[in-house]
C-alpha cells in the first residue's frame, strides 16, 4: 500500500508547523535540563557524597566536589551544569570507569532494537485486533479483547517477564535465557544485531538473535499492544458513525474499500498518535525488562547504575530518555499534520 | 431518585466498575484486618530455617519463603504496605495538582502558562524513570517513594483540572456566579472544584494502580522498600533467585500486584462512565 493511497503530501502549513513545534520544543528541554539539576545538586544534602558512592572516603568526596564545582554558589553550578551538558559531558560512571556519555552510545542500539521490535509487535498485533472488535462490536472476540486489555495494563511487566522465564526457558526449554545472541555479534553495522545480520546475510547471528528477543520484546510489548488495540477500536468506532461514511456505504461502495480507504485511515491517525506516548512507556519498561532478561541496554545498565550507587549514571539515563522522548514526541507531532492537515493548527 | 441513587444503581449494575469497587474494597478490608487474618502474622520478621522453601500446603496457603516464613501472611501485610504507599503518594499529588491545575484554568496569565509548561516538563521524562531517579537521589526507602511518586504523578491532576477549569470557565454557571457578587476566591475554592471533581476522581483511581505498579517496580529494582519489608516487588526480586524449583515464591506476589491494579483500573473505568458520560469509554 503505498502512501498516495492514502493522499499523503508535505504542504507549506506543515512545514510552518514542524519549525513553530520544533522552538516550542527548545523551553521543555532547557526545563529538562534544569529539573535534573534541582533534582540531583539542589535536593540532596551532598550532592557530592551521591555521586562519589557508597564506598568513597571523605577525601574522595572532597576532590569530587573541587572537581565538579559543588562548592561554588548555585547558579555557577547551573552554568556549569548547561555548559556540561551541551557538550554532550555528563560526567564519568563509577561502575565502568568510562564517560557516561560513551556508555549510553555504546548501550542504545540493544534498548533501540528491543524497543522498536516490541513497537513493531504491538502495532501489527493490535491494529488489527482492534479493527476487527470495533466491526464486530459485542462479539466473543471484542470481549475477550477487552478483558486481554485491562488485564494488561495491570501486570509488572518484571513478573511477567519472570514468568514466561519460568514456562518458556526453565520448564519447557524453547527460549534461551539471558543476553542478546548465542553465536557470534554480526558485523556492527547499527549495533542491533537483527538488523546488521539481516544486512550481512548472516543467517544464523538473525536466528539467534530472533531467539534471544522473542520473550523480552513480547513482555515488553504487551502493555503497549493492550493500549493501541484499545485506541484503535475507538478510533474506529468513532469515525464509523461519521456522516461520510453512511454516504459512501449509501452510495453503493463496497463495505471493504470504506474499510481499507478510511477507516484504516484513522486508524492510522490513532496509532501515530499513540506511538509518541508509547515510546515513552517502551523506554520506562527497558529499565525492569532488561534487568530481568539480562539484556545489555540502557535499561541493564540503570539497574546496575542503581546497585552500585553509580549517581552520573542515573543522572545520564534520566537526561537521555527525557531528551529521547521529546524527539519522539516531535517526531510525532510533525508526522501527524502530514496524515492529517487539520492537526496543523498549534 | 436521587441523584446519589441512580449513580450507585447505575454503579453497581455495571459488572466490570463492581467488581474492581469490590476488589478494592477487599484489599482495604485485608490492609486493615492483616493483623488477625494472617495465620503466621510474626513471619514479617521472623525467620524459620527448617522450613525453607516449602511449596504450597494446608500448613501453608502459598508456601514458604528462602527463610521459612509464610508467604500468605506476608503478602496481606504487603497490601498494608502498598496501600499506605499509594494513599499517601496520590492524595500529595492531589494536593499539588488540584490547586495549581485551578489557579491555572482560572487565570489566563503568564503564570498559568509557567504553571502548564512546568507540568509538562515533568511529564517530558518517561514516568518510571523519573520516579526511579527521584527515589535514588533521596535514598532508597519508603518515604523515597512516596516522594518520588508524588512529585511525579500530580502534573495528571494539573493537566485535567486546568482543561476542566477553562471548560467551566465559558459557562452561563461562572459568569452568573460572578455577575451575583461572588469574588475570584470564593468561585475557585466553592465554585469550581465541585463541578471538576468526577475526573479527578476517576484520576485518582487510575493514579492508585499506577502507583501500586511502580512502587512494586522501585522494590523489585532496590530503590523503594528494603528487606525484610514484606512488600510485593521487593518479594519478586528476593524469590528470581530460587527459580524455577520455588516457582509459588515468584508467582503469588505477582499475582496480589495483578489483582488490585486492575481493581483500580475497573474501578476508574467504571466511574468514569457513571460520572461522566460525556467521555465514551474505549471499551463500552
Amino acid at each position: 500500500m503505498s502512501l498516495d493511497f492514502f493522499d499523503l503530501k508535505m504542504h507549506k502549513s506543515n512545514l510552518i508547523y514542524a519549525l513553530k513545534r520544533i522552538i516550542y520544543a527548545l523551553p521543555t528541554i532547557a526545563g529538562l535540563l534544569i529539573l535534573t539539576f534541582f533534582i540531583s545538586r539542589v535536593i540532596p544534602s551532598d550532592p557530592a557524597a551521591l555521586v562519589a558512592g557508597e564506598m568513597a572516603t571523605p577525601e574522595q568526596i572532597e576532590a569530587l566536589r573541587q572537581e565538579y564545582g559543588f562548592d561554588q554558589p548555585l547558579y555557577i553550578q547551573l552554568v556549569d551544569y548547561f555548559r556540561a551538558l551541551l557538550q554532550a559531558d555528563l560526567g564519568k560512571s563509577l561502575y565502568s570507569g568510562r564517560k557516561v556519555i560513551t556508555d549510553l552510545i555504546d548501550r542504545f542500539p540493544a534498548t533501540l532494537e528491543l524497543t522498536i521490535v516490541a513497537m513493531v509487535i504491538s502495532i501489527l498485533v493490535g491494529v488489527p485486533l482492534g479493527i476487527i472488535a470495533a466491526l464486530r462490536r459485542n462479539s466473543l472476540l471484542d470481549h475477550a479483547l477487552r478483558a486481554f486489555t485491562v488485564a494488561g495494563l495491570a501486570i509488572a511487566s518484571f513478573w511477567l517477564g519472570i514468568m514466561l522465564q519460568l514456562l518458556f526457558s526453565m520448564w519447557l526449554g524453547i527460549a534461551p535465557l539471558g543476553t542478546r545472541i548465542g553465536v557470534d555479534a554480526p558485523r556492527f553495522i547499527s549495533g542491533m544485531y537483527l538488523f546488521d545480520a539481516a544486512l550481512t546475510l548472516n543467517g544464523s547471528a538473525f536466528l539467534s538473535a530472533l531467539q534471544h528477543i522473542a520473550l523480552p520484546s513480547i513482555t515488553l510489548a504487551f502493555a503497549s499492544f493492550a493500549t493501541i488495540a484499545r485506541f484503535t477500536r475507538s478510533g474506529v468506532l468513532d469515525v464509523i458513525q461519521e456522516d461520510f461514511i453512511i454516504y459512501e456505504r449509501a452510495m453503493g461502495l463496497p463495505p471493504r474499500l470504506v474499510v481499507y480507504k478510511y477507516l484504516l485511515r484513522n486508524a492510522l491517525i490513532s496509532t501515530v498518535t499513540q506511538i509518541g506516548l508509547l515510546f515513552g512507556l517502551l523506554l520506562a519498561g527497558t529499565v525492569v525488562i532488561e534487568t530481568v532478561f539480562d539484556w545489555p541496554g540502557l535499561g541493564l545498565y540503570a539497574y546496575n547504575a542503581i546497585i552500585l550507587s553509580d549517581y552520573q549514571a542515573i543522572l545520564g539515563v534520566t537526561l537521555w530518555a527525557g531528551i529521547v522522548y521529546i524527539t519522539v514526541n516531535l517526531i510525532v507531532d510533525i508526522s501527524l499534520t502530514v496524515i492529517d492537515p487539520r492537526k496543523a493548527e498549534l | 431518585m436521587s441523584g446519589l441513587r441512580l449513580a450507585w444503581t447505575k454503579f453497581s449494575r455495571d459488572r466490570l466498575a463492581f467488581s474492581g469497587f469490590l476488589i478494592v474494597f477487599l484489599l482495604v478490608l485485608v490492609a486493615i484486618c492483616a493483623g488477625v487474618l494472617a495465620p503466621y502474622p510474626e513471619d514479617i520478621f521472623n525467620i524459620h530455617p527448617a522450613e525453607r522453601l516449602q511449596p504450597p500446603s494446608m500448613k501453608h496457603y502459598l508456601g514458604t519463603d528462602s527463610m521459612g516464613r509464610d508467604i500468605f501472611s506476608r503478602l496481606l501485610f504487603g497490601a498494608r504496605v502498598t496501600l499506605i504507599i499509594s494513599f499517601i503518594a496520590v492524595g500529595s499529588s492531589l494536593l499539588i495538582g488540584v490547586p495549581l491545575g485551578l489557579v491555572a484554568g482560572y487565570f489566563e496569565n503568564w503564570f498559568s502558562e509557567l504553571i502548564m509548561r512546568v507540568a509538562d516538563i515533568f511529564l517530558s521524562i518517561p514516568q518510571v524513570i523519573l520516579a526511579i531517579f527521584l527515589a535514588q537521589s533521596f535514598g532508597p526507602s519508603i518515604q523515597s517513594v512516596i516522594l518520588a511518586l508524588s512529585i511525579t504523578y500530580w502534573p495528571w491532576f494539573t493537566r485535567i483540572v486546568y482543561a476542566e477549569t477553562r471548560a467551566l470557565k465559558k459557562t452561563a454557571f461562572i459568569e452568573a456566579t460572578e455577575a451575583l457578587g461572588a469574588g475570584t476566591l470564593r468561585t475557585i475554592l466553592l465554585h469550581v472544584p465541585p463541578n471538576v471533581s468526577s475526573p479527578i476522581i476517576v484520576r485518582s483511581s487510575i493514579g492508585m494502580g499506577f502507583t501500586i505498579l511502580t512502587a512494586a517496580t522501585l522494590g523489585f529494582l532496590g530503590i523503594g522498600a528494603q528487606p525484610p519489608t514484606p512488600e510485593w516487588g521487593v518479594t519478586i526480586a528476593e524469590s528470581r533467585r530460587y527459580l524455577p524449583d520455588a516457582w509459588w515464591y515468584a508467582t503469588f506476589p505477582g499475582l496480589a500486584i495483578f489483582l488490585v491494579v486492575m481493581g483500580f483500573n475497573m474501578l476508574g473505568d467504571g466511574l468514569r462512565d457513571i460520572l461522566d458520560p460525556r467521555i465514551r469509554r474505549g471499551f463500552d
